[in-house]
């Protein structure tokens, strides 16, 4: 599956069992993110092999998707810093139709980051079942190359212990 | 808005529904809003205000021949035809224009003279939730629901409850696309299309259109039919990204339109007889129910279950069969807002027996918005 494109780096490394796991089929199929202004910062993340979320200097306040004001309190002084990775099982279903990108039924899910704000993903590295997906089930980032400029973060379990699991997908650009 | 200041004279659906393929999307809100005229005795020289969603309201009105002095092209999704009648309720009331027409036409099953949808790579959706493969409604709308049911401890048997309480109102109505009773078991052993939701917990694909016309309650008396008075109205919007909603077992733009609209129609829940809520898939009823007030939070799977909402019970909800078994063209809202306003003319295939009050509660995009529109066919401080 990766025949058409190169990985980048050794964060995103063709041998991930994640992304092996999640049976996909043609890759390209996949809708390509276009970063914008305020949400490149993100996509250098994740190329890089991180997963970056925002913070508000002056309230806190940590948020996603990227913007470059705090939407608790629309201050503009805010800071990107990189995520741990680790998340948990928020909600999901699992397609069942068909998907050129996909060998079969797989998971479309919302995460909850350690840091709080929650994002959509696909479950990757793990058997595509209710009884394997657990609600609240540990997760971690993982990250892969859809082109020399995207990469998309998803998350498999967090079976491995943390240290290993952030070193082998979330060291880069630290 | 002023409760019972407007009332809403002309009401219609297309001629057909379902399968139209003989017709294009614009020519469906035509004979929508053709049959509304007639409903109400209006040419379109007697209309001078127009809103639509799907079509641009100005293609709406030089279709027409209508010359209008005030358009809404408010579009949230499913609901945007709520927010018409509250954005004409107040437009009427501020003497911007007499007498409005909101239509809809949706050639959502035949894909006559109908644009694609696309969601642009470059926007928040497009970058944050498209790549993850979603294939529109079906595996996005329905991602909340395992989170709702896990934290409130509501079956899948008592959602699956929502697809069979609502076939036995299609079964009463004869407009209704699927008319065959069902069971529970039915529900579940159906076709799977994104875990947990299986193709009858799905709404249908279909094509159709509705319109209404709305005037100042002055002149409602002098129309064709019962004038159905709008007596509250609420709106909200929470997030185009469903994976952003603050809380996925409640939906804040829901409760917040329905707050502003029982508070405005200054009404207890005791006094609803009739309820519409918009149900693009089968754990909509049961989010409406909660986020509106009729139930307390995860009561509303057993209420429902328990035959509560069902022919014979205390608050019959989606009586047309809605949007799982009447029909769905994509932007629901409209059908919605028809029988409502059937119920209260008194003229609905599964009448409630003297309905004084009904509930229409719309969704927009994937909770992304809300309207809520609360009729009567009295006006306030007249209801027995
Ligand atoms: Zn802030």
């Amino acid at each position: 599956m990766n025949t058409i494109l190169k990985p980048l780096g050794s964060m995103v490394n063709e041998d991930s069992t994640a992304v092996r796991n999640t049976g996909m089929a043609d890759k390209s199929k996949i809708p390509v993110p276009k970063a914008t202004p305020e949400t490149q910062h993100f996509w250098d993340g994740t190329k890089a092999g991180v997963l970056r979320l925002q913070r508000c200097c002056e309230c806190s306040q940590i948020y996603f998707p990227p913007r470059p004001f705090c939407p608790a309190c629309v201050s503009r002084d805010v800071e990107v810093f990189d995520a741990c990775g680790r998340a948990f099982l928020y909600s999901y279903v699992i397609n069942q139709r068909p998907h050129p990108a996909f060998d079969g039924p797989y998971s479309i899910a919302v995460v909850e980051l350690e840091e709080g704000p929650r994002m959509m993903t696909n479950i990757v590295g793990v058997e595509q079942t209710p009884q394997a997906l657990k609600l609240d089930m540990p997760l971690v980032v993982t990250f892969e190359p859809l082109n020399e400029d995207i990469s998309l973060p998803y998350f498999q379990p967090a079976e491995q212990p943390v240290e290993q699991s952030s070193k082998q997908h979330a060291g880069g650009g630290r | 808005m002023k409760p019972s200041s407007i009332a809403i004279v002309g009401a219609a659906e297309t001629t057909e529904l379902g399968r139209i393929p003989g017709m294009s999307q614009i020519q469906l809100h035509a004979d929508a809003a053709i049959n509304t005229m007639h409903d109400a005795g209006l040419k379109p020289s007697d209309i001078d205000g127009i809103a639509t969603a799907g079509e641009s309201p100005v293609a709406i009105a030089h279709y027409l021949g209508i010359t209008p002095k005030w358009t809404d092209g408010t579009q949230v999704g499913g609901c945007s035809f709520m927010l018409h009648v509250r954005h004409a309720a107040a437009a009427i009331n501020e003497g911007l224009c007499d007498t409005v027409l909101i239509t809809h036409g949706e050639s959502g099953r035949s894909g006559i003279g109908r644009g694609p949808w696309n969601t642009a790579s470059a926007s928040l959706q497009g970058q944050f939730e498209s790549p993850y493969c979603s294939m529109g409604p079906p595996t996005t709308f329905t991602i909340p629901v395992l989170r709702y049911l896990k934290d409130t401890d509501t079956t899948l048997e008592q959602l699956a409850s929502v697809a069979v309480v609502q076939r036995e109102w299609a079964g009463l109505n004869p407009r209704a696309s699927q008319r065959d009773p069902i069971t529970v078991d039915d529900v579940l052993g159906d076709r799977m299309i994104a875990y947990p939701f299986t193709k009858t917990m799905c709404c249908l694909v279909t094509d159709g259109g509705g319109a209404l016309i709305l005037t100042n309650a002055q002149r409602a008396e002098n129309f064709p039919n019962k004038p159905v008075y709008i007596v509250g109205t609420g709106e909200s919007s929470e997030t185009p990204m469903i994976s952003q909603m603050q809380d996925m077992t409640t939906s804040k733009a829901f409760r917040v339109s329905g707050q502003q609209a029982f508070t405005e129609a200054g009404i207890t829940h005791n006094e609803v007889d009739h309820v519409m809520i918009y149900d693009a898939f089968a754990h909509l009823p049961i989010y409406g129910l909660e986020d509106l007030g009729f139930c307390g939070r995860g009561e509303a799977g057993a209420f429902i279950s328990e035959r509560n909402t069902a022919p014979g019970g205390r608050l019959p909800l989606n009586t047309n069969g809605g949007g799982l078994s009447f029909m769905h063209s994509g932007m629901y809202g409209m059908y919605a807002l028809q029988e409502s306003v059937r119920q209260m003319r008194g003229t609905a295939p599964a009448q409630v027996p003297e309905a004084q009050i009904s509930v229409c509660h719309g969704v927009g995009g994937m909770f992304g918005a809300s309207g809520t529109v609360i009729v009567s066919n009295q006006k306030a401080g007249q209801r027995g």
